[in-house]
C-alpha cells in the first residue's frame, strides 16, 4: 500500500508539471505586463521591478525559477500585497479554508448517506419523494444563489445568525456558510446513495442474506451497506474538487478571510503571482483528494489490491 | 405420507408499469419427505417465481394468493418476523448466479458463520469450526484457510460449493436448488451435480431441483413437474414421465433433448413459436397456440390437473378425454 | 427478478425510435412543464426588454434601490444605480441563456468530433486522444477559466469558447463509448468495404446514430454552462458592464440584502427557475430516449 501511494504520487507529477506549465504559460502569453495595468510608471521604475521580479530574463529561465521556488515552497512574492508572500498568504488562507471545506465535506457525506439511505429504504414512499424533491433543489440552485437566499431568511429576516464574517470559527459564524457550501453535496451524496442503495438492495446477494434468514436490520447493515457506498466513497473527490470551487464563492459571499478570498481578490487585482500560486495549491489539494479518496476505496472494496 | 411442503392454488402476480403480469398460475405441488423433485421450464415459466414465493422472497411489486403450507404450517399469511424464522433454518435455497449471489464485500467466513450465529446461537469458535467442517463436506479443501478469503478469490464451481455449504448449514430440510448449474462449464456441473447427489443421500428432507435441462432431472431426480407459462402442465415420477410424455409441451421437450443416438446434427426439434404474454389473461390452454395436437376446446377452456393415477398428473383436453 | 418474468413478455410491435422517444418525453409532465415554462423565459428574454416600460440602461437618479412599483413600470423595482430592474433581469437572461447555448454548441462540437475520431480509428490514436481527456479530466478546470479570464481580460466571445472549451470531455467520452459500437456493426462495416472516405462515414453513419445521448448531454450541458457563466459573473470575471448577466445582477442582489431584497430575489428566481427547467428537460429526454431505468 506504501508502495502504491508513492506510485500514485509520483503519477501525479506530470499533473501537476502541466497545471503549473499552463497558468505560467498563459501569463506570458496574455497582453501586457503585471504592471501595465497600473498608473502609469516612469519607464526606469518599470525597468527595476522587471529586474526585481526576473521579467527581463529569457521565458524559459524564468519557469525554471519559478519551479526550484515552488519545489522549496516558494510561490514567489505577491505583486499585490508587497509585505507578503504568496506563501505568507497561502498559509494565512489554508486553516480557515481547511476548517469550511472540512466541515462541509463532513457535513455533506453524513447528511447525504443517511438521506439517501432513508429514501432508498421507504422507496416511492412520500419520504422518498420529499428527500429526492429536496435534493433537486440542493442541485439545481447553485451555491452562490443558496447563500444570498440563506443569509437574507435566516440573517437579515429572522436575524438568527451572522449575516458575514468566519470570526474564530464559532458555530453560528459558521453554520450558513457551512451549510451553504455544503448543500449541493448532500443533495448529490443522498442522491448517488439512494441510486446505488437501491441497485444493491435488488442484487442477488442481498436476495441470499435474506434466504439465510438474516432479519432486515442485519441485512442492510452487514451486506448492503458496504457496497451501496462504494460509489460515494469515489464521489468524494470529485466532492473535494467541488467543495473547494464553492468555498471560491461562499468565502466571498461571507467575507471569510481564506484562501479563496485571496485567489478572488488576486484574479480581480490581477495579482499574478497569488493567482498563479493558490491553482497549484488547488490543484495539489484535488491530486491529493483523490488518492486518499482511491486509498479508502482500496480498504473497503477487497477486490482491490495494490501491487 | 409426510408431507415436507404442499402448495395449493397458489398464484403470483406482479405489478408493471404495463400492466399486471401473472407469474405463477393456480399451481398445485406436494412435496414428501426423502424425495427429489424436479421442476423444469423455459425461462419465464414461472419455476423460480413459485419457489420465491414460498420463501417470501418475491420483489416488492409481487403478490401471491392460493397457500404454500411447510409441515402444516401456512407460509403465505406470515409476517416478514415470522417467515424469517423458517428462512435459512428449515428451508434454505440455493441461487442460480454464484458470482453474484455471494456478497462481494464479505469474507466467506464471515457469510457462512452469520448462518450458525443465527440460527444455531452458536458462538463464534464453534460456528467456524462448524463452517469449516461444512466446507469440507462440500470437498473445498484447507477450508480453515479459505475463510479469510473473499468470494471473488473462488472460482465458480467453488462459490457454488460455498452457496450450498451455507445453505445447508442452518440444517434445513426443504432445500432449494434454482439453476444451481446454469452459470457453470460443463465439467463443473457435473461435479456440482454429483455433490448434489451425495448430499440426497444424506439429506433427510426434500429437495427441489429447478431447472430447464432435462438431462440434469433424469440423473437426479424422482419425481418431476413441468411448468409452462407460469402452469403446471405436468406431474409424476421421472421414469413414467421420460418414458411416455402425455402432455404435449412435455412431448416437445423430451424431443428437443439432444440425443446420442440421434442420426444427424441436425435432427434436434424445437418447438415452433413463442411462450405467450403473460400479461394478457390467457384463455384456455397456454400451450394452445403452439400444439399441433389443439382441437377447439383448448382455445376455450383451461384444461385443469387430471389425475391419471400412478402419481401422474396432467393438464390437457387431449388426455384421457 | 422482474426482467425473468418479463422474459417470457414479447416486445411491444416495433413504432419508430423517435415517435416512441417524444411520446414517452409527452407523457413525462416534469419535462413538459419544464419546457412550457423555459419556453415563456427565453420568449421573456428575447421579446423582453423591448416590451418593458423602462429601458435598460436609463437612470433614474431620484428612483435609486426603491422597490417594485406597479404605477412607475418598475415591476422588480431599481437597482442601486436607479436602472429598472425588470428590463435588466431580462436582457440578463438574454446574454445568458445565449452563452448557455453557444458555449454548449462548442462544447458539443469539440467533444462529438473528438469523439466520433477516436471511436472510429480506435488503435493508437484512441489511445492517445482519451489518454489526453483523462489528464484534462484531472485538471481544476474552473481555476483554469478564471485564469484565461484574468490574463486575457473579459471579453464574452472568449468567455463562452472558454466554457464550451471546458466542458466537451464527458461529450467525448460518450460519443466515442457509442462509436465504438457502431463500428462492428454491419452497415458502418459496408461503407467501409465500399471505399468510402472516413470523413464521409464519420460524418453521415456515425454522427447521426450517435443523436441520442448527444442530445441528452447537451441539454444537461447548457444548465452547466450557464452556472459556471453566473458563477464567473458572480465573482466579477464573466459578463462585464454594459451587459449584464443574472451571475451579475445576483452579486449585485447579495451586496443589498438589508433594504433592497428584490435585487437578489429576482434575478436568483429566474435562474433557479430556468436550471430547474432545463434539468427536468434533461431528465425527461433520458428517460424517453434511454428507457432502461424505468
Amino acid at each position: 500500500m506504501l508502495l502504491y501511494t508513492i506510485k500514485r504520487l509520483l503519477g501525479a507529477i506530470p499533473t501537476l508539471f502541466v497545471i503549473i506549465a499552463i497558468s505560467f504559460f498563459m501569463i506570458r502569453m496574455a497582453p501586457g505586463g503585471p504592471f501595465s495595468k497600473e498608473r502609469v510608471v516612469a519607464p526606469e521604475i518599470l525597468e527595476n521591478l522587471n529586474r526585481v521580479y526576473h521579467l527581463d530574463e529569457p521565458l524559459i529561465d524564468q519557469f525554471v525559477r519559478y519551479l526550484g521556488g515552488i519545489l522549496q515552497g516558494d510561490f514567489g512574492p505577491s505583486f499585490k500585497y508587497k509585505d507578503f508572500s504568496v506563501t505568507e498568504l497561502i498559509w494565512t488562507g489554508f486553516p480557515v479554508s481547511l476548517q469550511l471545506g472540512g466541515a462541509a465535506i463532513i457535513l455533506s457525506t453524513v447528511l447525504g448517506i443517511a438521506f439517501g439511505v432513508i429514501a432508498a429504504l421507504r422507496q416511492n414512499s412520500r419520504t422518498d419523494v420529499a428527500v429526492m424533491a429536496t435534493a433537486m433543489v440542493g442541485i439545481a440552485i447553485p451555491n452562490f444563489v443558496m447563500a444570498p437566499l440563506l443569509t437574507l431568511v435566516l440573517g437579515v429576516y429572522l436575524r438568527w445568525l451572522p449575516v458575514a464574517g468566519w470570526g474564530d470559527g464559532g458555530l453560528r459564524q459558521a453554520f450558513l456558510p457551512v451549510v451553504a457550501l455544503a448543500l449541493p453535496q448532500i443533495a448529490y451524496v443522498a442522491r448517488l446513495t439512494r441510486g446505488s442503495m437501491i441497485e444493491v438492495l435488488r442484487s442477488n446477494y442481498v436476495r441470499t442474506a435474506r434466504a439465510k434468514g438474516l432479519p432486515e436490520r442485519l441485512t442492510i447493515l452487514r451486506h448492503a451497506l458496504k457496497g451501496a457506498l462504494l460509489p460515494v466513497v469515489s464521489y468524494l473527490g470529485p466532492a473535494t474538487a467541488a467543495v473547494i470551487t464553492g468555498s471560491v464563492v461562499i468565502e466571498q459571499i461571507f467575507s471569510i478571510p481564506g484562501i479563496g478570498r485571496y485567489f478572488v481578490q488576486g484574479a480581480i487585482n490581477r495579482d499574478y503571482t497569488l493567482v498563479m500560486g493558490t491553482v497549484i495549491f488547488y490543484g495539489v489539494l484535488i491530486i491529493l483528494a483523490n488518492l486518499v479518496v482511491d486509498l479508502i476505496y482500496g480498504v473497503l472494496d477487497p477486490k482491490v489490491r495494490y501491487d | 405420507m409426510n408431507a415436507i411442503l404442499e402448495i395449493e392454488h397458489l398464484t403470483t402476480r406482479f405489478a408493471t408499469p404495463d400492466g399486471e403480469v401473472h407469474a405463477v398460475s393456480d399451481v398445485d405441488l406436494r412435496l414428501d419427505a426423502g424425495e427429489t423433485v424436479g421442476i423444469v421450464g423455459e425461462s419465464g415459466s414461472g419455476k423460480s417465481q413459485l419457489f420465491l414465493t414460498v420463501m417470501g422472497l418475491l420483489a416488492g411489486n409481487g403478490r401471491a394468493e392460493g397457500s404454500a403450507r411447510y409441515r402444516g404450517t401456512e407460509l403465505l399469511g406470515l409476517s416478514r418476523g415470522e417467515m424469517r424464522r423458517y428462512r435459512g433454518r428449515h428451508m434454505a435455497m440455493i441461487f442460480q448466479d454464484p458470482m453474484t449471489s455471494l456478497n462481494p464485500h464479505l469474507t466467506v467466513g464471515r457469510q457462512l458463520t452469520e448462518v450458525l450465529n443465527l440460527h444455531k446461537g452458536m458462538d463464534a469458535a464453534a460456528a467456524r469450526a462448524a463452517a469449516i467442517a461444512m466446507l469440507e463436506q462440500v470437498r473445498i479443501p484447507d477450508g480453515a484457510r479459505r475463510m479469510a478469503a473473499y468470494p471473488h478469490e473462488f472460482s465458480g464451481g467453488m462459490r457454488q460449493r460455498i452457496m450450498i455449504a451455507m445453505a445447508l448449514l442452518g440444517g434445513p430440510d426443504l432445500l432449494i436448488a434454482d439453476e444451481p448449474t446454469t452459470a457453470l462449464d460443463v465439467t463443473v456441473q457435473a461435479q456440482i451435480l454429483e455433490l448434489l447427489r451425495e448430499l440426497k443421500a444424506s439429506l433427510n428432507g426434500a429437495i427441489v431441483l429447478i431447472t430447464h435441462d432435462l438431462g440434469v432431472i433424469a440423473g437426479l431426480c424422482d419425481r418431476v413437474a413441468v411448468m409452462y407459462a407460469g402452469r403446471l402442465v405436468e406431474e409424476g415420477p421421472v421414469e413414467a414421465i421420460f418414458a411416455a410424455p402425455k402432455h404435449p409441451y412435455t412431448q416437445g421437450l423430451l424431443a428437443a433433448l439432444p440425443r446420442v443416438d440421434a442420426k444427424q446434427p441436425g435432427d434436434l426439434f424445437a418447438i415452433p413459436g413463442q411462450p405467450p404474454n403473460l400479461q394478457r389473461g390467457i384463455v384456455g390452454c397456454a400451450f394452445a397456440p403452439r400444439c399441433h395436437q389443439v382441437i377447439d376446446r383448448c382455445r376455450a377452456v383451461r384444461p385443469l390437473l387430471a389425475d391419471l393415477g400412478c402419481g401422474r398428473r396432467v393438464a390437457c383436453h387431449r388426455v384421457g378425454a | 427478478m422482474v426482467d425473468a418474468v418479463l422474459d417470457g413478455i414479447q416486445p411491444l410491435a416495433g413504432r419508430g425510435l423517435w415517435a416512441d422517444a417524444w411520446r414517452r418525453l409527452r407523457a413525462n409532465r416534469a419535462a413538459v412543464i419544464g419546457a412550457i415554462v423555459l419556453g415563456v423565459i427565453a420568449l421573456a428574454a428575447v421579446a423582453g426588454p423591448m416590451l418593458a416600460p423602462h429601458p435598460i440602461d436609463a437612470i433614474y437618479w431620484d428612483r435609486v434601490t426603491m422597490a417594485p412599483d406597479f404605477a412607475l413600470g418598475h415591476y422588480f423595482g431599481t437597482d442601486t444605480n436607479g436602472r429598472d430592474l425588470f428590463a435588466r433581469t431580462l436582457y440578463a437572461g438574454r446574454i445568458s441563456l445565449a452563452l448557455g447555448l453557444a458555449a454548449t454548441l462548442v462544447s458539443v462540437a469539440i467533444g462529438v468530433v473528438w469523439g466520433a475520431v477516436a471511436g472510429y480509428f480506435g488503435g493508437r490514436v484512441d489511445a492517445v486522444m482519451m489518454r489526453a481527456v483523462d489528464v484534462l479530466y484531472a485538471l481544476p478546470f474552473m481555476f483554469f477559466v478564471i485564469l484565461l479570464m484574468v490574463y486575457f481580460g473579459r471579453n464574452p466571445l472568449l468567455l463562452f469558447v472558454a466554457l464550451g472549451a471546458v466542458s466537451w470531455l464527458d461529450m467525448a467520452r460518450i460519443v466515442r463509448g457509442q462509436t465504438l459500437s457502431l463500428r462492428r456493426k454491419e452497415f458502418i462495416e459496408a461503407a467501409t468495404a465500399g471505399g468510402i472516405r472516413d470523413a464521409v462515414i464519420i460524418r453521415r453513419h456515425i454522427v447521426p446514430n450517435c443523436l441520442g445521448p448527444v442530445i441528452i448531454y447537451a441539454t444537461l450541458t447548457v444548465p452547466n454552462v450557464i452556472l459556471l457563466e453566473s458563477f464567473l459573473s458572480f465573482l466579477g470575471l464573466g459578463v462585464q458592464e454594459p451587459m449584464t448577466s443574472w451571475g451579475v445582477l445576483i452579486s449585485e442582489g447579495a451586496r443589498q440584502l438589508e433594504g433592497g431584497q428584490w435585487l437578489l430575489v429576482f434575478p436568483a428566481g429566474f435562474l433557479a427557475t430556468t436550471l430547474f427547467c432545463l434539468n427536468f428537460i434533461g431528465d425527461g429526454l433520458r428517460d424517453a430516449l434511454d428507457p432502461k431505468d424505468r
